[in-house]
């Protein structure tokens, strides 16, 4: 496998929600940009972690790219074939190459179908088997693949555990025998003894069956457990891609540093005496971000000049790509972290009142 | 106690088996309502009081002593004016005005009744379903063009609510002239806008959910998830509803029958009818009011009791 060769080419994606008002006619009062110029490419068979607080818009990304909530711009090439602009029914053909899993498995189950049909559902659809005996046969592989008993068929969702309801959630999106499998938070919804099997699961079946995966949560534990490459969105955009064993050791993003700084070590001496820096405020609204760089109102890393009124763009840096003016002088420890308020300029009247940001001066300072 | 290892082992596996054996096939939601409806004394309580109401619909003419049209008070030279006799041994409730076995009438009456809430209910659910699962799935499922079409649909509902009901069954019943089916009709009206909103609104909530985006994913065609996935989750309150609906309906009924919009021919006994022939005699026989208004309330009370127990069965958030 060569690293050349990209199951799903992501461009410039965005996806603006319209806010709309009025009792008779709606008028459009404004956007929420939950994606908002989205670029990344994920190979195939390699697993793209998506992580970011709640509200990044990291479900709106992988929905968009699934082409279920339909995105504003952008394109996303799934091996070699646009999907923004294919006409509906090629898209339902292509549907088939790529499944989802949903984060709660109660939910995304009909809870009037039983097993048999949930599964039997996408078959029919796309017309896979011969006749009932041939589709219980996929069936059958599918179960065993991920583990359930055969005796699950005729039973229906609200008599399952919430591991086994999970498997059922993988067990549909794999019957179709899909390339990419877009997992949005497949685990946060679990017990934690389960999550570790779903999360096996997921592993194994990726190597018995070369799956893609594009894992979105906001564990950051899962994230580097199953993922090769791992991007971080915060409002709508990345601002740091990396891969997975580089981006936890040395996240160049400020908000990146943030994000790490908030794993827990299980060593108390480490714990107690690690750098950690703590953000104040909270995500500003999406639906007027920020100028410059998105980031600046909770930045402890924030310069007077560009990070106001220049957007970054994901540049690469080493093998990182970041979107911040200063990677490489906060790499490098020329600038300092510092508490800032007062340098944040904003355009008058725009967005919230800036949210105080601060930082620890020095390692331990908060503890 | 001890149990070898091996023989723990052996009664683990043997149990496990008889937990995968004991019922092969799943419970589906409807049976598992089913099964907690039976447990709950007021569906059983509800189902009871209209189980007698049905029967003494269907066969009330054969149980009745007496034809309800005879007039035998005023043969037996038994009512004057001012005097309507009272129960006797013959007749067990009295007569009435005309001189008629109030009971026969009451248990003949059944049929008519039953009949016009049935019939009216129908109407509504019909008529009230059609509208708001053709909005619903437009709203839910349609895009830009279905929201415009959801939008007119439901303007026109709204203005249908903003009438008060008696006011609109009363209009539509003085337009068609009075008779039964006018009132069927005119009570079936009513309650529409009441079913199209809560299939509108049950089933946009469908059709946001997860299982209608996994169906998305999976590429099943628009109208096929609106009929195999959204519609059946959203029949449920509907039909609770409808039992509701069903109590409302003999009431509105028989209020529309009080102010003369009912059946002219009133040798047809009915309650809402008798209630109102009962109203000139008050002060005389209060007994001739009373006994068809209790007959109403204990049926729609029979309606509501089985509705609401159907409610709490139905709803998934209190499956235990």
């Amino acid at each position: 496998m060569t690293d050349t060769d990209i199951l799903v080419e992501v461009r410039d994606l965005k996806v603006h929600f319209p806010i709309t008002r009025g009792v008779i006619f709606d008028r459009t009062v404004g956007h929420v940009k939950a994606v908002d110029g989205v670029d990344l490419r994920i190979p195939r068979g390699k697993t793209y972690g998506l992580v970011g607080e709640s509200g990044c818009g990291k479900s709106t990304l992988g929905r968009a790219l699934l082409q279920l909530t339909p995105p504003t711009a952008g394109q996303v090439v799934f091996d070699g074939v646009e999907l923004t602009t294919l006409p509906a029914g090629r898209l339902r053909t292509m549907r088939r190459r790529m499944q989802m899993i949903f984060q709660d498995p109660m939910s995304s189950l009909d809870p009037r179908q039983n097993v048999e049909s949930i599964l039997t559902e996408g078959l029919q659809t796309h017309g896979i088997g011969t006749d009932r005996n041939d589709r219980r046969r996929i069936i059958g592989e599918t179960l065993d693949a991920v583990g359930l008993p055969r005796w699950a068929l005729s039973r229906y969702p609200h008599e399952f555990s919430g591991g086994q309801r999970q498997r059922i959630g993988i067990a549909r999106a794999l019957v179709l025998g899909p390339e990419l499998i877009v997992a949005d938070e497949p685990v946060s919804a679990l017990d934690v003894s389960i999550q570790a099997q779903v999360v096996n699961l997921l592993d194994e079946l990726q190597d018995s069956l070369g799956l893609t995966y594009l894992v979105i949560a906001h564990d950051l534990a899962v994230v580097r457990h199953i993922s090769d490459v791992v991007g971080v969105m915060y409002l709508g955009a990345l601002v740091e891609e990396a891969p997975s064993d580089r981006l936890y050791r040395e996240p160049l993003h400020p908000y990146t540093r943030a994000l790490m700084s908030a794993v827990p070590v299980p060593d108390p001496d480490v714990e107690d005496r690690r750098e950690r820096i703590l953000l104040a405020g909270d995500l500003p609204s999406p639906a007027n971000p920020p100028s410059g760089c998105r980031f600046h109102t909770r930045c402890p890393w924030a310069q007077p000049t560009r990070c106001a009124d220049e957007r970054p763009a994901l540049r690469p840096v080493g093998a990182s790509r970041v979107a911040c003016h200063w990677a490489e002088q906060i790499a490098g420890g020329e600038l300092r972290p510092h508490a800032v308020s007062a340098e944040v300029v904003r355009p008058e009247g725009e967005g919230e009142a800036p949210g105080v940001v601060s930082a620890p001066s020095e390692p331990g300072s908060y503890v | 106690m001890t149990i070898a290892p091996g023989k723990k082992k052996q009664k683990i596996d043997r149990l496990a088996e008889l937990a995968a054996r004991d019922d092969e096939r799943g419970v589906s939601l409807w049976r598992e309502a089913f099964r907690r409806l039976r447990r709950n004394p007021a569906a059983i309580v509800g189902a009871a009081i209209l189980a007698v109401f049905v029967i003494v619909a269907v066969v009330g003419p054969f149980l009745a002593p007496y034809s309800p049209s005879d007039t035998i008070g005023i043969r037996e030279g038994l009512i004057r004016p001012g005097v309507i006799p009272g129960a006797d041994g013959d007749h067990w409730l009295g007569y009435d005005h005309q001189g008629r076995d109030e009971f026969s009438r009451l248990i003949v009456g059944a049929r008519q009744t039953l009949l016009v809430g049935v019939v009216s209910t129908l109407i509504g659910l019909a008529v009230g379903a059609l509208i708001g699962g053709v909005a619903g799935a437009a709203a839910g499922l349609g895009g830009r063009w279905g929201r415009w079409l959801d939008s007119t649909l439901m303007r026109f509902i709204d203005m249908m609510l903003a009438m008060p009901s008696l006011l609109l069954a009363v209009s539509i019943a003085a337009l068609l002239g009075a008779s039964l089916t006018t009132v069927m009709i005119a009570v079936g009206v009513v309650s529409v806008p009441v079913f199209a909103r809560l299939l509108r609104g049950s089933m946009i909530s469908q059709a946001n959910s997860d299982y209608v985006l996994a169906a998305t994913s999976l590429g099943v065609r628009k109208p096929k998830i609106a009929l195999t996935h959204v519609v059946p989750n959203s029949l449920a309150p509907v039909i609770v509803q409808a039992t509701l609906t069903l109590a409302t309906a003999i009431i509105e009924a028989a209020a529309l029958s009080f102010l003369g919009l009912g059946n002219p021919d009133t040798s047809v006994p009915e309650w809402g009818v008798m209630l109102a022939e009962a109203q000139q005699y008050l002060d005389i026989r209060p007994g001739l009011a009373v006994y068809p208004a209790l007959a109403i309330i204990v049926t729609a009370l029979g309606f509501t009791l089985l509705g609401e127990a159907m409610r709490e069965a139905l709803d998934p958030k209190l499956r235990k």
